[in-house]
């Protein structure tokens, strides 16, 4: 499964598939970079409604696009947690670094 | 005491990430672990594979050898290379240590793999290759 996107305003929302592991956080951060480079992002909200399974290659991507939306003064949201996933966020310590939107 | 085993052998690319978490958890299924055993064991298993493609072979060709084994209620799981290897094993086990930070890793690899599993040995030599052995009970329900 393929991460999902959508563009509103200066937002990025990414819907996050399944399972985020090194293989869909590279394909997430390369998109980022490149929608960034044409329209200037200033948050990016990532929706884990979908998603059962992230490992620690999820969190190296979520805190590289966090060091991106900080010098716009932006924020990284999250939404649509579920267990498995607050687990990680929690665990790493993310949630001091992301904001939970529903 | 019965064993099962199982080995997988597959090419080091991001593609086989997702491949390797679910045989591993196929292979398991027998236990019948709980679904945070089975998050723990996947998560693991994908911690130490993804290792393998991003530092042992640096992105390159090579295999990546997966084996497990069931022994009781004890579930064995390595992973190895014949990459690179890791020069300073104690260094790389080192929570938020990493030394690929411009490929944004976040250094959290080794630290959930001890967190996730019961145990973790990890040897390693230049140039030879990697080691990761990993266990973890299922507790009988």
């Amino acid at each position: 499964m393929e991460p999902e996107y959508k563009l509103m305003g200066n937002t990025l929302v990414v819907y996050v598939p399944q399972e985020l592991d090194h293989h869909i956080a590279g394909k997430i951060k390369a998109y980022s970079e490149e929608i960034g480079r044409e329209n200037p992002l200033k948050n990016i909200i990532f929706d884990f409604s979908d998603t059962v399974f992230m490992d620690s290659a999820g969190i190296g991507m979520i805190m590289g696009r966090y060091r991106v939306v900080q010098r716009q003064n932006g924020f990284i949201g999250v939404k649509g947690v579920g267990a498995s996933i607050h687990r990680i966020l929690e665990i790493s310590g993310l949630y001091k670094l992301v904001e939970i939107c529903e | 005491m019965e064993t099962q085993e199982m080995t997988l052998e597959f090419d080091s690319d991001s593609s086989n990430e997702g491949f390797a978490r679910v045989a591993v958890a196929a292979f398991a299924a027998r236990m019948d672990p709980t679904m945070e055993e089975m998050t723990d064991i996947k998560t693991a298993v994908s911690e130490a594979v993804t290792n393998c493609i991003i530092h042992g072979y640096e992105g390159g060709q090579g295999k990546i050898r997966l084996e497990c084994k069931i022994q009781g209620n004890i579930l064995f799981v390595t992973v190895s290379d014949k990459g690179c290897g890791i020069a300073d094993v104690d260094k790389a086990m080192e929570p938020l240590y990493t030394s690929k930070p411009e490929l944004e890793r976040s250094g959290m690899g080794f630290a959930f793999m001890e967190a996730f599993m019961d145990e973790l040995k990890v040897s390693s030599m230049l140039q030879g290759g990697t080691v990761v052995q990993m266990s973890k009970k299922i507790e009988k329900k």
